[in-house]
């Protein structure tokens, strides 16, 4: 065997335990036991087909490599460390984002630094890669604008929306065709707006998407651009790309499945209903607002709490705002101390992205085996004493169950109406993000107290302590 | 350049692997879905491979001109980005899952 040949041996074993880690990485994920593990075999496979990689180059453009990667890793680290876990779903959007801006600037390297006509392959890898990766950059910019509330969270929408993205997307869909039916012989002009277009695209289409909708979009999103990713390894002609994007493709994909049944919404609806903006203004005006709300002090919930056999928690984006978790465990570990059960129900859109509530109470020392599943936790709500709901509205709501004309009709929601007590912790009777009058607040067996998630619970905890 | 054998086998592993990716993210429970996106976050960071293989590409040649260079540089700042921050923010919410609870911090 020759030098050469042993190295590509070399190269190809590299590559392929790569992959292998990958998806033994992904396997082990199937369980928080043995989460960690998998996290680090998938990271030792990164390591090597990284190693792999470099030595590909032999040296050549090593500074400019160097400084990428220093650059990279020190943002990448003090972000990863820094990172509040309210605010994990900006961070995963801003990921998305960078792999996909990532891809954009590969396939854009690759055209200029070739000439035409480019083999076929070539050029229609390119062009989807770049078309993706564009979509997915300019998507992500407007999603982490929105969660890191730079930008209103409220659908933006302005008449003839449609119209005007469909006439960008048809416009790329042209300069697409032009430039893969040319194989690549067309000015510098059509490429650049081809580019520019497809990012631009990106950031219309998320406008119009408001807040509760982000489990969805951050999902989609990630999806994209685990495609550009393995797009760009049919360009390179490396099937490490190929496998790892496509893996993260489809782990996007279900999660925009899962959120999607989850909110009984198929995703053209989520994409292009605006659904807060539409929504709102005509149940307002049908119903004329709440009546017959019952607002609970302070001491008479911590009375409730204490003397209750079992308490549910129904945590929502309410309690991510407050920052709130910490001061939940507390009362929780305050409530145990008395010989009170409780549990944690979670709607798997509550917060800004699939699993968000899991991850913060997580943080706060909750014990996972304590956070229940919809479908697991909702035979449990008549028997539940106290349903504590805090800061979490349409998931809760029971139109979704029973009236026809709701705009969340057939939504699969937690019971909590169907709890012995519930109790709503809630800033204010401003109705949720979907615009949508909750009629759970009226019902004989539900009172509220409002305030600030944080201080309301912190209330609590010293109430029951003094009980 | 890749040939048509080439393009056959690429495409196989593409549709294997889409069959794959579901059944095994499937499996994912709901309570590490967040976990489970940081960690593809960090897969897809192997765009950086690519990133690496592009860059040497364009300095083999002749002297790449100055934005060519920056976008290289980008690409690989971006998919570094992606593997160490995906990596790390993922060991970091992983270690929170606790079978049994500890006291508040």
């Amino acid at each position: 065997m020759t030098a050469g040949a042993l190295q590509t041996l070399a190269f190809r074993c590299a590559e392929l335990t790569a992959i292998v880690l990958f998806i033994l990485g992904l396997v082990f994920l199937s369980s928080p036991a043995t989460a960690r593990l998998g996290n680090r075999l998938a990271a030792v496979g990164m390591i090597i087909a990284l190693i792999a990689f470099l030595s590909l180059t032999q040296g050549v453009g090593w500074w400019a490599i160097a400084i990428g990667m220093v650059v990279g890793g020190m943002v990448g680290l003090i972000s990863a460390l820094r990172v509040k876990m309210t605010a994990m779903p900006q961070m995963v959007a801003l990921f998305n984002g960078a792999g996909g801006a990532a891809a954009l600037y590969i396939s854009t390297i690759e055209y200029y630094s070739g000439q035409a006509p480019y083999p076929s392959l070539l050029i229609v890898s390119l062009v989807l890669s770049a078309i993706i990766g564009a979509l997915s950059a300019g998507g992500s910019l407007i999603a982490f604008l929105k969660l890191q509330e730079v930008m209103s969270g409220r659908p933006i929408t302005y008449k003839g929306q449609q119209i005007v993205n469909g006439v960008v997307a048809l416009g790329i869909v042209a300069l697409a065709i032009w430039t893969i039916s040319t194989h690549g012989d067309v000015p510098a002009a059509a490429i650049d707006a081809l580019l520019v277009g497809a990012f631009v695209l990106g950031v219309l289409f998320v406008l119009p998407i408001g807040g509760a909708d982000m489990p969805v979009v951050i999902s989609l999103l990630n999806s994209f651009t685990g495609v550009a990713v393995a797009i760009t390894g049919f360009e390179l002609g490396h099937e490490l790309l190929i496998v790892a994007g496509t893996l993260v493709g489809a782990s996007g994909t279900l999660l925009t499945i899962l959120m999607g049944r989850a909110m009984n919404r198929p995703l053209t609806n989520v994409l292009f209903g605006a659904f807060g903006a539409a929504a709102g203004s005509e149940t307002t005006a049908a119903t004329g607002g709440p009546q017959n709300i019952r607002s609970a002090s302070v001491d008479d919930v911590a009375v409730l709490l204490a003397y209750a056999r079992n308490v549910m928690v129904v945590p929502g984006y309410g309690m991510a705002v407050a920052q709130a978790q910490h001061s939940v465990k507390a009362l929780a570990d305050q409530l145990e101390a008395r010989g009170v059960s409780v549990k944690y129900a979670i709607h798997p859109v509550a917060g800004r992205m699939p699993g968000h509530m899991n991850v913060l109470l997580a943080e706060a020392n909750v014990p996972y085996p304590a956070l229940l599943d919809m479908d697991d936790v909702n035979p449990e709500f008549p028997t539940t004493d106290v349903a504590l709901v805090i800061g979490a509205n349409d998931v809760t709501n029971p139109a979704a169950r029973n009236v026809r004309s709701s705009p969340i009709y057939g939504m699969p929601i937690l019971d909590v109406d169907k709890a012995h007590n519930v109790i709503v912790l809630k800033r204010s009777m401003r109705s949720g993000f979907a615009g949508i009058e909750n009629p759970l607040y009226e019902l004989p067996n539900c009172s509220m107290l409002f305030g600030d998630a944080k201080a309301s619970v912190d209330a609590l905890t010293a109430a029951v302590k003094a009980q | 350049m890749i040939d048509g054998s080439t393009l056959y086998f690429f495409v196989t592993v593409f549709v294997l692997t889409i069959f794959l990716g579901f059944s095994v993210i499937s499996k994912v429970p709901t309570t590490l879905h967040t976990p489970l996106m940081s960690a593809t976050n960090a897969i897809h960071g192997v765009v950086l491979a690519g990133a690496i293989v592009v860059t040497a590409g364009i300095f083999g040649e002749d002297q790449p001109s100055w934005w060519m260079t920056m976008f290289a540089i980008l690409a690989v700042a971006l998919g570094t980005i992606n593997v160490v921050g995906g990596f790390a923010v993922t060991e970091r919410m992983l270690q929170m899952f606790r079978k049994r609870g500890g006291p508040t911090r």
